[in-house]
């Protein structure tokens, strides 16, 4: 008789799959951009004097960092960014995401600015192609314009000590 | 006072597991006394959580902040009523619920164990108790809501504004007594399979039960959707969201499980498959509760998820279910049913109504889990949504619906098909005129959806007084019919009727609402087909804990003013958070729905308008099912007409059809 | 496809409470300006739009379709969806343009694919198992006890006898 077991059988696979599901966290989802090229854009810098393309940050690993003047996590992981731009010299790209310059600057004027460079992303066209949810969101890519990770959610110490800066001395080592 | 409440469940604790053990060593030894503990352990254990609940609802009455789970809860400007049903506001509370209801049915059961066997009410009972043991256990160890805190806050956090809802204060309870309900039929499955007795009176024991359990469920599960319809703004009333799904799967097998139990009662088969059902019930409610408080689903964000919490329910998960299942798979092969099951009779139709219900139930599971089973295998991420779920479920059901009608002209033991085809005709005539009539006559339409849904919602609802209306006919007298009619019969009829009327709802407010996202000024209105809203700006109001504005929309049809609502966003600054408040004007034949958006500009509003035909058919064939269930459980005539006639004399009923 | 059962929206926080967590909000972004709903298109354009927001994930929402939603990403991604159907884009194109940029999370009816086969087959691939156990279980069931011939037309007799009556 052994069907009468088959619901006993059906319950131990059900408690594994639940028991591994504790583990997980249902909330991070990685970006399919992870090892894809950079995704093009072709936008003007903050004060409009520049044109940016992805092909202008590629050479070295750079950091690129989605933010706006009227987001609140932006401002909490800005300490972060001005520590890894200025103690650590990491290169940081703003993307202005769906912001006016006058507010960006005063913005930036008040906090301090991290960026090497700034693209203005006014209409959010940008954020689209990069999958960005929302800002803040910071995504480091390698030398030759891959995107290798993807921060959602304000900068932190942590993610920068356990996830990047490991991945961006990986990178340079292999060059 | 919080810490009596706090030793009336260490005390609990100690009754359950002598309420859990010894009937089982009494029932090894013969021995009456140990028996006789199942009873008094129960009332025993009842009465010491109704303390440790009056404790908790006294600490909140008295907004007693140094309990951190009152100061995380409660707000001492917070109405007394959501004071008090805040004690369930929050994962603490609610399993403090939890267990009332657990020992409440216990109690219940041990007040009528008198018109059971010894044994069989002792191993109930001593199921109950080991359910109790764990559940207490969890309590004290994770989740204490007696726990004190120092310092002790001036002003609490208050509840969360989506709590403070007067639908809100009866659903939860609702909702637990039909998850905590199935708790019984597992036991009395339990009993049976120690005992290895599953006769007659088993079955008419466990009916009474878990139709009483589904009846709560059905209640709580339809007052849970009205009030998400009218509290969330987003004119949807079912969104198959991982935690709704943890209550929808008991409900599909619980309704299995009261047609299984008829099938076990009137003709002593199908006994190890109803065992099974009475255990899977059950299981699916604990595995919603540990789906629900584990955080293993996106559902179950945002609480501060507290590992240990998931790791124990899931042992707890482990022991209860492997144990059951285990002596399932022990005991359940001498489990003999006598009797053949012919497939056109009314047993093979509720034998495929099971299968159809067990496989809806398995593939709400499969599609709850299956992100789950993704990420687990390391193959990335997906969502399994609403469109999946509606995409599955149809074929499902509609086969389901199709066999409730025929079931009304089939009989016991075996029938015609043909004959009961042709007893049909007029039947189905009626079933097909009105499905091509009515959805052009209500809605100008004949889309191919809207015939087969109101096909199968008329097919339902007459199919569901044949029974009835044929029990009048075969008498002479046609008021004495009437009146000879079991109150299980008319619980049948109304449930199933119910269902029709739910399937209309679903069918028309599914296929024929239409939602308009409108910008909106001050004396600008927007278009519904015949009706017209106008907006009237909104104007800002202080309510007793919160801020909100509160818009005006006049309603016309044709030039008539219909209604004037007032859809509102309140801002509760004591959690920061934003509600939308939708207003609705309803009648039976349709909703106008109003919500407002987000602010645009100065003056402007983005707002959502609907219009929902036949929308309150679906709460309205929820509520017929839920009395249906009370009439069904009510009827002690029945059960005990059946415990006189046995098996062969279920013809007599065969012959009425 | 139509929806008949409209249940697609947001995440079911009146279970969730049953469920009797307190959710706390994923805040939406504050002051990202609100654009105005986009006009409505031309008939079939729009019956495409209603049923392809109802079917994507809003990212940054626990729970819910993009056209419940009224996080800023879902406005963005609603607008798109729009704009791509106005451009006279198939709806495949504007899926893969999505999971291109999102993932599969963003589909809310997960595409047949490998890795999906068991969750849109096994459904029914258990019901027709089902379905066969039962029909086995009473074909055995009746094999083993056929019920008298004598009753069964004792009853179909006493059928047709009420049949009668009840015609009358």
């Amino acid at each position: 008789m052994l069907r009468f077991a088959i619901p006993v059988v059906v319950l131990l696979g059900l408690l594994a799959l639940l028991g591994i599901g504790l583990r997980l966290d249902p909330r991070e989802v990685p970006s399919p951009l992870i090892g894809k090229m950079a995704p093009a854009f072709d936008l003007p810098n903050l004060d409009g004097s520049a044109r940016i393309t992805p092909l202008d940050l590629q050479g070295r690993p750079v950091l690129v960092n989605f933010f706006a003047s009227w987001c609140a996590g932006c401002q909490v992981e800005h300490p972060v960014l001005m520590k890894l731009a200025r103690e650590y010299g990491v290169e940081i790209v703003g993307i202005d995401y769906k912001d006016t310059r006058e507010a960006a600057e005063q913005w930036l004027a008040r906090h301090g600015n991290p960026y090497r460079i700034i693209v203005a992303d006014a209409l959010g066209q940008a954020g689209l192609d990069w999958g960005v949810y929302g800002v803040p969101e910071t995504f480091v890519l390698s030398a030759d314009g891959r995107v290798v990770y993807k921060q959602i959610g304000p900068m932190t110490d942590a993610a920068w000590r356990d996830k990047i800066a490991p991945l961006l001395a990986q990178g340079s080592a292999s060059r | 006072m919080a810490e009596i409440g706090h030793y009336a469940l260490i005390l609990a604790l100690a009754v359950a597991i002598a309420q859990g053990v010894l009937p089982v060593l009494g029932y090894w030894r013969g021995d009456q006394r140990l028996l006789g503990i199942g009873v008094s352990g129960a009332q025993t254990q009842f009465a010491l959580v109704v303390l440790a609940y009056a404790a908790l609802s006294l600490a909140f009455v008295d907004n007693d902040f140094s309990l951190t789970y009152v100061a995380s809860n409660s707000h001492s400007q917070l109405p007394l009523i959501y004071r008090l049903s805040a004690v369930w506001g929050a994962h603490e509370g609610s399993l403090l619920m939890w267990l009332l209801m657990l020992t409440g049915w216990g109690f219940a059961v041990s007040l009528s164990s008198r018109r059971l066997p010894p044994d069989i009410a002792a191993l109930v009972l001593a199921t109950m108790g080991a359910i109790s043991v764990g559940f207490l256990l969890f309590m004290l160890a994770t989740s204490n809501p007696f726990e004190r805190q120092f310092p002790v806050p001036a002003e609490g956090r208050d509840l969360n504004p989506l709590l403070q809802d007067p639908g809100l204060i009866i659903h939860p309870p609702m909702l637990y007594m039909g998850y905590v309900g199935f708790s019984v039929a597992f036991s009395f499955a339990i009993a049976a399979l120690i005992t290895g007795k599953l006769d007659l009176a088993w079955a008419r024991w466990t009916r009474p039960w878990t139709t009483t359990a589904w009846l709560f469920l059905t209640m709580g599960i339809t007052l849970g959707s009205w009030w998400a319809y009218n509290e969330l703004g987003w004119g949807g009333w079912w969104f198959w969201d991982p935690v709704e799904n943890a209550s929808f799967m008991p409900w599909l097998v619980g309704t299995a499980l009261i047609h299984s139990l008829a099938v076990t009662e009137k003709r002593g088969v199908l006994k190890s498959w109803t065992v099974l059902l009475a255990i899977l019930a059950f299981a699916l409610s604990l595995l919603g509760t540990f789906l629900v408080r584990s955080g293993v689903l996106v559902s179950v964000h945002a609480f501060a998820t507290d590992p240990a919490r998931g790791v124990f329910i899931l042992a707890f998960l482990t022991i209860v279910l492997g144990a059951a299942l285990l002596l399932y798979a022990w005991r359940a092969p001498r489990l003999v049913s006598d009797g053949a099951v012919q497939l056109v009779s009314r047993e093979g139709l509720l034998l495929l109504n099971n299968v159809f219900l067990v496989a809806a139930a398995a593939a709400v599971l499969i599609g709850t889990l299956y992100p789950l089973v993704i990420d687990a295998l390391g193959l990335g991420k997906i969502s399994v949504g609403p469109p999946y779920f509606n995409a599955i479920f149809l074929p499902l059901m509609v086969p389901l619906a199709v066999l409730v009608g025929l079931s009304a002209r089939i009989g016991w033991k075996r029938a015609k098909l043909g004959e009961a085809l042709w007893s049909l005709r007029w039947v189905a005539l009626t079933t097909l005129i009105a499905a091509v009539l009515l959805p052009y006559v209500l809605e100008r339409s004949f889309a191919w959806l809207a015939i087969a849904g109101t096909a199968l919602s008329v097919w339902l609802m007459i199919g569901a007084l044949l029974d009835v209306t044929h029990r009048v006919r075969s008498r002479r007298d046609r008021w004495q019919g009437l009146r000879s009619i079991p109150a299980a019969t008319w619980g049948m009829t109304l449930a199933h009727f119910g269902l029709g009327v739910w399937t209309l709802g679903v069918t028309y407010a599914g296929l024929f609402s239409v939602e308009k996202d409108v910008r909106l000024g001050p004396g600008q209105s927007a278009e519904i087909g015949a009706y017209t809203f106008t907006f009237q700006g909104t104007e800002h109001r202080e309510g007793a804990n919160y801020q909100s504005d509160l818009g005006t929309v006049f309603v016309e049809r044709s030039g008539q003013p219909i209604a004037t609502l007032n859809p509102e966003k309140r801002l509760y600054p004591s959690q920061r958070s934003v509600m939308t408040e939708s207003a609705v004007d309803h009648n039976p034949r349709r909703d106008l729905y109003v919500a407002l958006g987000e602010p645009i500009g100065d003056a402007d509003w983005a707002l959502r308008l609907y219009y929902k035909p036949f929308m309150r058919m679906v709460w309205f064939g929820g509520v017929l099912m839920f009395f249906g269930g009370i009439l069904a459980a009510s009827d002690r005539r029945y059960r005990l007409e059946r415990s006189a006639l046995k098996a062969p004399v279920t013809s007599a009923q065969t012959a009425a059809t | 496809m139509i929806r008949l059962l409209r249940g697609v929206h947001v995440l079911s926080l009146w279970l969730l409470l049953a469920a009797a967590i307190v959710p706390t909000f994923v805040s939406a972004q504050p002051a990202a300006p609100t654009p105005t709903p986009p006009a409505p298109l031309a008939g079939e354009q729009q019956q495409r739009y209603d049923t392809m927001i109802n079917q994507l994930r809003c990212l940054v929402c626990q729970n819910q379709t993009i056209a419940d939603s009224s996080a800023p990403l879902a406005l963005d991604l609603r607008d798109q969806v729009h704009r791509q159907i106005a451009d006279g884009r198939s709806d495949d194109e504007i899926r893969d343009y999505l999971t291109h940029r999102y993932g599969d999370f963003v589909l809310y009816k997960p595409r047949l694919a490998a890795r999906t086969l068991a969750l849109w087959i096994g459904p029914f691939a258990l019901l027709a198992i089902a379905l066969i156990a039962a029909v086995l279980f009473m074909r055995r069931s009746s094999a083993r006890q056929p019920a008298t011939p004598g009753v069964a037309d004792a009853e179909r007799i006493r059928r047709l006898l009420q049949e009668q009556e009840g015609s009358d």
